[in-house]
């Protein structure tokens, strides 16, 4: 099974990278009215049980993968 | 100094990754220390170590997030007893941003809000002058002091910012219009509930001669050292 969590920088947290990229786009001539950039991470799972294996991810999430006080996360499980 | 006080043993963490280790272990012993540099592999500190410091560096390579990585080397658990224990733990720069993974101060370190890495001498004040990361400096003091990265704007919400301040667990501030990276409230440093674990990203072990610019950076030091030999057994 193949997890991807997804990591953002929380609503009001600086994000100076998805700054820098908004008006870099503005310069392209893209009309971008914000712009964030957070972290993927592609997880190869031995779990075979999707409720299981969300939950480990969650433990992965709250122990490493995402810092709670400027992060959120959001899991995706690919059961295929 | 005398030179015949005793040597407090101040442990020096070694990540893979540090560069700051020896610099800091040469100013401690510079200033009256036995620094002894632990790799972080190690499940213990030397038994008779009466201080730690996390120094500087790129951890793990700053892979993730600045400090994550490395708050689960076996020797933070060492660490943590240590602090828990009512030990002197400093941590400048990655080392503060260890620590702030580790939950043992507050906030988190982001990137600069400039985006550039930034190296150079920046004025702080001292907030709280008192033992054991400040005693040797004046309340209200200013200091010089180098710092150098890229990810050291910390963060709080401005609630746990007001209980700090508070607290007077808000030590040092960049003077106003010195602030190099975004920080909060500009701080520059913060203790603990129980004042005995502080973390800042100017480098005092890099300020501990004038003829390199500053000297200011040994107060800190040497308040730590200080407050090292207070907690050395006694030799009768």
């Amino acid at each position: 099974m193949r997890a991807t969590v997804l990591v953002r920088p929380k609503t009001g947290i600086l994000d100076p990278q998805g700054d820098a990229v908004r008006e870099s786009l503005r310069h392209l001539g893209f009309a971008v009215g914000d712009a964030r950039i957070g972290r993927v991470v592609d997880l190869e799972l031995d779990d075979g049980d999707p409720a299981a294996a969300r939950a480990e991810v969650e433990r992965m999430c709250e122990q490493l993968l995402a810092n709670p006080l400027i992060e959120s996360f959001e899991i995706e499980l690919d059961t295929q | 100094m005398t030179g015949r006080e005793p040597r407090p043993t101040i442990a020096v963490v070694v990540f893979p990754g540090s560069n700051d280790d020896r610099d800091a272990a040469w100013a401690l012993r510079a200033l009256g220390a036995d620094a002894q540099l632990v790799w972080h592999g190690k499940d213990e500190l030397p038994p008779e170590s009466s201080a730690v410091v996390l120094p500087g560096g790129f951890s793990y390579g700053d892979y993730l997030r600045c400090g994550a990585i490395a708050r689960f080397s076996p020797v933070m658990r060492a660490v943590e007893a240590f602090a828990d224990g009512g030990g002197p733990v400093l941590g400048i720069c990655n080392g503060f941003q260890v620590l702030c993974e580790a939950g043992l101060l507050p906030g988190a370190l982001r990137p600069n809000a400039s985006l550039s890495f930034v190296c150079r001498d920046v004025a702080v004040r001292v907030e709280e002058a008192a033992a054991p990361f400040t005693s040797r400096c004046e309340p209200g003091g200013r200091l010089v002091i180098p710092v150098k990265h890229g990810e050291g704007c910390w963060y709080a919400p401005p609630e746990l910012v007001d209980d700090l301040d508070r607290a007077g667990r808000i030590v040092l501030r960049y003077e106003p219009g010195e602030n190099p990276n975004g920080a909060t409230a500009d701080v520059a440093g913060v203790t603990n509930e129980q004042g005995n674990v502080m973390g800042l990203m100017p480098h005092p072990e890099h300020a501990v001669d004038p003829m390199l610019g500053s000297g200011d950076g040994a107060l800190i030091l040497a308040s730590l050292v200080d407050a090292a030999r207070d907690r050395m057994p006694a030799t009768v």
